[in-house]
């Protein structure tokens, strides 16, 4: 599978803490999973130990739909690390809203055109591009426009 | 249950509606110095950033006319290395009574730092506190560039591999959301840009003074990130910057005290929720501070003469000035002109020292001092019968702060 972005960036790991440890495995099984209260059943990101509304230290993970609407976005042309040649760039950045799951927003790539015209409130879908022959093999989740 | 924000409105209004006198430190304490060394491009200081740190405080109480040993409290922000203690020893203080940094939110510590200042001259914790900053990004790591590191965790990893890793990245989709929301156009970040360049070239001490900015040179300047040009963007540079802070009553010894009508650190609901989940994406995080920083002051809007904005980036400045009251978001591009925001005359004097886009990025303190001299009558370009003078620090990180500083008059 291709990679939106070139490598040599950081690869994401579990925090040590195992606070989103369930993310990352659900990334790698083709699963959007991410934090639900399990006392008022809002559900939360980024990756927390409580929840912010009833204070409840009983967070459960929970798959949610894979679809989401772009919230804003921005096109990058500097680069600001030596792993981004001049091909390379520019490179899209979404926030995208999961509406299934509260408005909680994710950060990701839009793949497709560089240059393509995006638009606030296009829906998406979520894409699991594998990096399979990373030391730690991990997932990253990406949007493509529905 | 425990509610913990409704508890705090609650007593507030309690507070109001008893009877009970405003808590505010208004006209308590008061600037008495300020200095800054050479203003560098980033890489180009011949000084380690300690001795800046020194250059710096010296300067500030040769301006106020003090006994650099009479110091007895370091304020700063951003985790600046200059360790008061080893400043301390360095100057030879008589005595060291208040070692302060404020937590968080890189340069919207700047006006935070002047705040914590003044609540411990207020509180007699200390009598003579510099506030200051040094910073020298070429002796350091740089903050525009990634970080080079393999693996990533904790909240970053839900970032970085996503390639989105500087300040210009971080804060772009806030202010695209914001251009989105309100209509507001990219011509009105020029603005910013180019009121900014404009106070530069009067101004010897700004990096950029002999470089001005035209409408076309921004407009075919490079993307760094989309909304963001070149021009929309701060400087790196190297240098130290200082202040120095007493009670109102010790300050009557001094020449040309400039007094603290108001100062306010904090941020909106869940402003650092991690992954860019901040409820109020589209603001610069001042929506809570600013009422706080009017209501302790006693002013509006309205009452300020002349404001310095930190531009972090142009966007920030944007909605830094919509937070504090100056229009509506709906309106900045009609209130937000080259003409309003150009001193002498203009409605809204802005960055009259160049700011950091172009006189020099410390951090954001040289608007501070800049705010200072607008009241001393000395700024490079001067507004006329200035007696508010308003500092906005950091625009759209947390915590944020603000300042407002006001003349003998306004007390």
């Amino acid at each position: 599978m291709s990679h939106y972005l070139p490598a040599g960036l950081p690869a994401p790991m579990a925090s040590p803490d195992g606070l989103d440890a369930p993310f990352w495995e659900g990334a790698m099984a083709d699963r959007l999973i991410i934090q639900k209260c399990n006392d008022c059943h809002l559900w939360l990101w980024g990756p927390e130990w409580i929840c912010h509304s009833c204070l409840s230290f009983d967070i459960g993970w929970q798959e949610t739909s894979p679809k989401g609407v772009i919230y804003s976005w921005e096109r990058i042309w500097h680069p600001v690390h030596p792993a981004f040649k001049k091909e390379d760039l520019p490179y899209i950045v979404v926030l995208v809203e999961l509406p299934e799951a509260d408005n909680v927003r994710l950060v990701g790539n839009l793949l497709g055109d560089p240059n393509q015209t995006v638009k606030i409130g296009s829906k998406v879908n979520a894409v699991f591009e594998k990096h399979n022959t990373d030391e730690n093999p991990y997932a990253l989740i990406q949007w493509a426009i529905d | 249950m425990f509610t913990p924000i409704h508890h705090h409105i609650k007593r507030d209004k309690h507070l109001k509606t008893t009877g009970m006198p405003k808590r505010t430190h208004r006209g308590e304490t008061a600037v008495i110095g300020v200095g800054e060394t050479t203003y560098y491009k980033r890489g180009q200081s011949p000084d380690s950033e300690f001795k800046l740190t020194l250059i710096a405080i010296l300067a500030a109480c040769k301006d106020a006319g003090i006994d650099p040993k009479e110091i007895d409290g370091f304020s700063s922000y951003s985790n600046d290395r200059n360790d008061p203690t080893r400043l301390a020893a360095a100057l030879g203080t008589h005595e060291l009574r208040f070692s302060n940094m404020q937590w968080g939110g890189g340069g919207g510590g700047a006006s935070g730092a002047i705040a914590n200042a003044a609540a411990a001259i207020m509180a007699g914790l200390s009598d003579v506190v510099v506030v200051f900053r040094s910073l020298a990004q070429g002796q350091f790591q740089r903050f525009g560039q990634g970080a080079k590191i393999n693996k990533i965790s904790g909240s970053m990893a839900h970032t970085l591999p996503y390639g989105l890793m500087s300040p210009a990245q971080m804060f772009a989709m806030r202010c695209t959301r914001f251009m989105n929301d309100y209509g507001v156009k990219q011509e009105t970040f020029r603005n910013i840009a180019m009121a900014a360049y404009h106070h530069a070239q009067n101004n010897p001490r700004a990096v950029m003074h002999g470089k001005p900015l035209t409408e076309e040179k921004y407009d075919e300047s490079r993307w760094i990130v989309e909304p963001f040009h070149l021009y929309d963007c701060c400087q790196e540079n190297d240098g130290a910057a200082a202040l120095i802070m007493v009670s109102s009553e010790k300050a009557k010894q001094f020449e040309a005290p400039v007094y603290l009508l108001s100062a306010a650190s904090g941020s909106e609901h869940r402003a650092g929720a991690p992954v860019h989940n901040n409820p109020t994406y589209a603001t610069s995080s001042f929506t809570s501070v600013a009422p706080r920083l009017y209501d302790m002051a006693g002013i509006t809007a309205k009452d300020v003469d002349v404001i310095q904005s930190y531009e972090n980036f142009t966007g920030g400045v944007v909605m830094s000035l919509v937070e504090h009251g100056f229009c509506e978001p709906e309106e900045a591009n009609e209130v937000l002109t080259l003409e309003n925001l150009l001193a002498p005359n203009g409605k809204l004097p802005l960055n009259t020292s160049g700011g950091n886009l172009a006189e020099c990025y410390m951090h954001g303190l040289g608007l501070n001092i800049e705010a200072v001299r607008q009241l001393q009558g000395r700024s490079p370009n001067q507004v006329e019968n200035v007696n508010i003078s308003m500092v906005t620090s950091g625009p759209m990180v947390s915590p944020v702060s603000s300042c407002i500083f006001g003349s003998e008059d306004t007390l």
